[in-house]
């Protein structure tokens, strides 16, 4: 390195030091739903280790971050509701209706309300987070599980792992438009930032499926193929598309592995080893981190997005199931 | 006995309703293409004004004569197998409702063999392509061989006869319950795993005891285990309710397990519930008993939550009101086969569903973790199988460590290659 790289690097770290210890709020920190211990483990993605956590109802699942920021939205399964906490103090602040079983959660792009699958009832629940209420109920397949909404508000998506379809639903009048059938036990959904597609990820199939949202069919499915790990280890759950378009990232369940997916032409260009069982992802919104759960080994490993590397393993609590980062 | 009432009760409520809903089939396939009971003509689908295609699937219970169980607690409910298709008709005609498919259950329970199998062969010729049946050996071959060269197909769920599957197997009969050899081998696997290899057994009188015994047997030398000693266990048919028994129990099996060398387990084949929970904590050494009872290999826990499915449970419990057990489990994964076929392929026509089913396409999904296939060369479906107690699950085999070159759960049961199978050649 000649001298003037040293000194750009050394102003460039200094910078970084000065700025993180000026505005700590530079460290996202990730809330991890441990499913079996009752807690959300607080991760700083800076410091890459567990700062708090957070003692919620019974066996929490799907995250999320809502009123601008300010909450922390836990599925709690087993006690059949979501739970509401401040997500800069940590306390709780009370207790939104979810209908039965609530597993995973998405909320309209202006703020509110928010929709959640019920995964014991065959229902998807629309809930005004703001009065509490529940607004409507849209029946769907059998065990409801991923939940999409699209970029302009407009369409809910609805995975039923039973019933192996992705459900739209308008959502202004309630109604189903179109059933999509996908591969076997359909998990996570998601659109692509532009809103022109929608990726279906079937855990058994062992497949993404992707679909054209105006034509509401499918249009291509992704296959994996790890050499040396059986097909049937081989489970697709957690799928993360980066805001350009141009990169997916698909869980892999117990084949352990993150998959990287070139999003244009659907190719598989990497796979990365992570921890076991490894089920929902969520990037840093810089988008240079993407933190797994890893079920069965009780860590978050964090992957070097430009590297496609996992850089570090966070211990977290037993069964960590959901994840989301803080905006700031 | 209680269980033959109780049979017989079921049989004449199932039968007054099939009447009933044989004169209510038109209205149903009229009114609501979706009425999940309604027992109807075959193509009332073709019929109906709008372009529903009706899938219809008949449950088939042959009255088997059991001896009463030692424990209250294993008398065999009376809509067993019958309730887990109802629940996979439920759940086919959620998915069926956004495919304009309709699934309809109808039910042939009890008679004679020969009525039994009549009542099937006229089903089949008015256009009933599944049959999901509870029988034994002998009366479901009978009806196989009877169905032959009609469009039709057998789910055996009841029986767990290896020769079925083997030197007797049919291509019209594909097999939903687990074999005998896929038990065995399921709780052999562990047992190695667990180093346990020297082994004892006690086998009971009733045939399928015998064929227990003997897969026993087999499972034990396909994964290096040792039979040290073996014993049969004999009694009086019938004998359960000695009253206060237990004094004698207490002194009877200590002397009975007397003669046993040194063993790490002592297995039990006793089928027929008849004397194997006499075993456990009775025993003159302090070994664990495993088989039948004890440690028993299954292919379905009712307190099993792993690879999500309690809402599976759930759902079963609403509807029948108790715990889904193996034969439940298989008569749902008969129907669910039906259904996934029928979404997949877009049609019902009963031969591109069998068809679909044995091509390397097919795939169920049934809260086992991974998808389930069937077996190309009998017909057989692939799974893997809880090593339990009653309350809970210890494990589930194929253990770690157990390789195969094609999918580990061909370690369970008899492979391809050593298959007397040739009905699929």
């Amino acid at each position: 390195m000649n001298a003037a790289l040293k000194f750009i690097c050394a102003t460039l770290v200094a910078t970084v030091v000065v700025a993180s210890a000026a505005m700590p709020a530079f460290a996202y920190r990730a809330f991890v739903s441990n499913e079996k211990d009752n807690t959300i483990s607080v991760i700083d993605t800076e410091a890459l280790k567990v700062i708090e956590t957070m003692k919620v109802g019974q066996r929490p699942r799907g995250v999320i971050l809502a009123n601008g920021g300010a909450w922390l939205l836990v599925c709690t399964s087993d006690d059949n509701r979501i739970e509401v906490y401040d997500a800069k103090t940590y306390q709780f602040i009370k207790n939104l209706p979810s209908g039965p079983d609530p597993e995973l959660m998405e909320i309209h792009p202006s703020g509110n309300p928010l929709y959640v699958a019920n995964e014991d009832d065959n229902i998807v629940t629309v809930v005004d987070i703001e009065e509490g209420r529940i607004l409507a109920e849209v029946p769907v397949g059998v065990e409801p599980e991923g939940m999409a909404v699209s970029p302009d508000g407009k369409l809910v998506v609805n995975t039923s792992e039973t019933t192996n379809m992705a459900h739209f639903i308008d959502s202004t009048s309630h109604e189903t438009v179109a059933n999509i059938l996908v591969d076997n036990r359909p998990r996570v959904a998601q659109f692509t930032s532009d809103g022109k597609q929608l990726w279906v990820s079937a855990e058994i199939g062992g497949t993404v499926t992707i679909i054209d949202v105006a034509k509401k069919e499918p249009i291509h499915k992704i296959s994996f193929e790890i050499a040396g790990i059986n097909a049937d280890a081989i489970q697709p759950v957690g799928m993360r598309i980066n805001k350009a378009g141009t990169k997916a990232y698909v869980a892999l369940g117990p084949a352990n592995r993150i998959a990287v997916i070139d999003a244009k032409t659907y190719k598989v260009e990497k796979y990365i080893l992570v921890g076991q069982r490894v089920w929902n992802l969520a990037f840093t919104p810089d988008e240079k981190q993407l933190l797994t759960t890893n079920g069965v080994s009780n860590d978050v490993t964090v992957i070097d997005v430009a590297k496609e590397r996992a850089v570090k393993s966070v211990p977290v609590g037993r069964y960590p199931w959901g994840v989301v980062v803080s905006e700031d | 006995m209680v269980m033959t009432q109780r049979g017989k009760t079921v049989a004449r409520s199932v039968r007054l309703r099939r009447q009933l809903l044989a004169i209510l089939g038109v209205f149903a396939a009229l009114c609501s293409p979706f009425a999940p009971d309604a027992m109807r003509p075959a193509n009332a689908g073709q019929q109906a004004a709008d372009a529903i295609t009706t899938i219809a699937i008949v449950y088939v219970k042959e009255d088997r004569e059991r001896l009463p169980p030692l424990s209250l607690l294993d008398f065999r409910p009376p809509n067993e197998g019958y309730d887990g298709a109802k629940l996979a008709i439920e759940d086919n005609n959620t998915t069926g409702r956004f495919l304009k498919q309709s699934f309809t259950l109808g039910a042939i329970i009890g008679g004679t063999r020969d009525e039994l199998i009549a009542n099937v062969v006229a089903e089949a010729k008015a256009g009933v392509g599944f049959f999901v049946v509870d029988a034994t050996a002998e009366t479901l071959l009978a009806m196989a061989d009877a169905l032959k060269g009609l469009p039709a197909v057998i789910f055996n769920a009841g029986a767990s006869d290896q020769r079925l599957r083997e030197e007797d197997c049919r291509a019209n009969v594909k097999h939903t319950s687990a074999s005998n050899a896929m038990l065995t081998d399921a709780l052999a696997q562990y047992l190695a795993w667990k180093q346990w290899r020297n082994v004892v057994m006690v086998s009971g009188p009733q045939p399928e005891d015998k064929l227990y015994a003997a897969s026993l047997r087999h499972s034990i030398k396909r994964y290096g285990l040792k039979l040290l000693a073996e014993k049969e266990f004999t009694y009086e048919p019938g004998s359960r309710r000695a009253d206060g028994g237990y004094e004698q129990v207490q002194q009877q099996i200590p002397t009975f397990t007397d003669a046993f060398p040194e063993h790490d387990v002592l297995l039990v084949a006793d089928v027929a519930n008849q004397f194997g929970a006499y075993f456990p904590y009775r025993t003159r050494t302090a070994r664990p008993v495993a088989g039948t009872h004890g440690l028993y290999p299954t292919s379905w826990h009712p307190a099993s939550e792993l690879w999500g499915a309690t809402q599976f449970q759930n759902r079963f419990q609403r509807l029948a009101g108790r715990n889904m057990n193996e034969l439940d489990y298989a008569a749902w994964m008969a129907v669910r086969s039906i259904g996934e076929a029928a979404t997949r392929t877009s049609s019902g026509e009963p031969k591109v569903l069998i068809d679909y089913m044995l091509s390397p396409k097919f795939e169920l999904a049934a809260f086992k973790g991974q998808k389930l296939t069937y077996r190309p060369w009998n017909a057989q479906i692939r799974e893997p199988i809880f090593v339990a107690t009653p309350k809970i699950h210890v494990s589930v085999s194929p253990q770690i460590g157990f390789l195969h070159q094609v999918t580990v759960l061909d370690t369970l049961g008899i492979d391809r290659p050593e298959t007397k199978c040739a009905a699929f050649n």
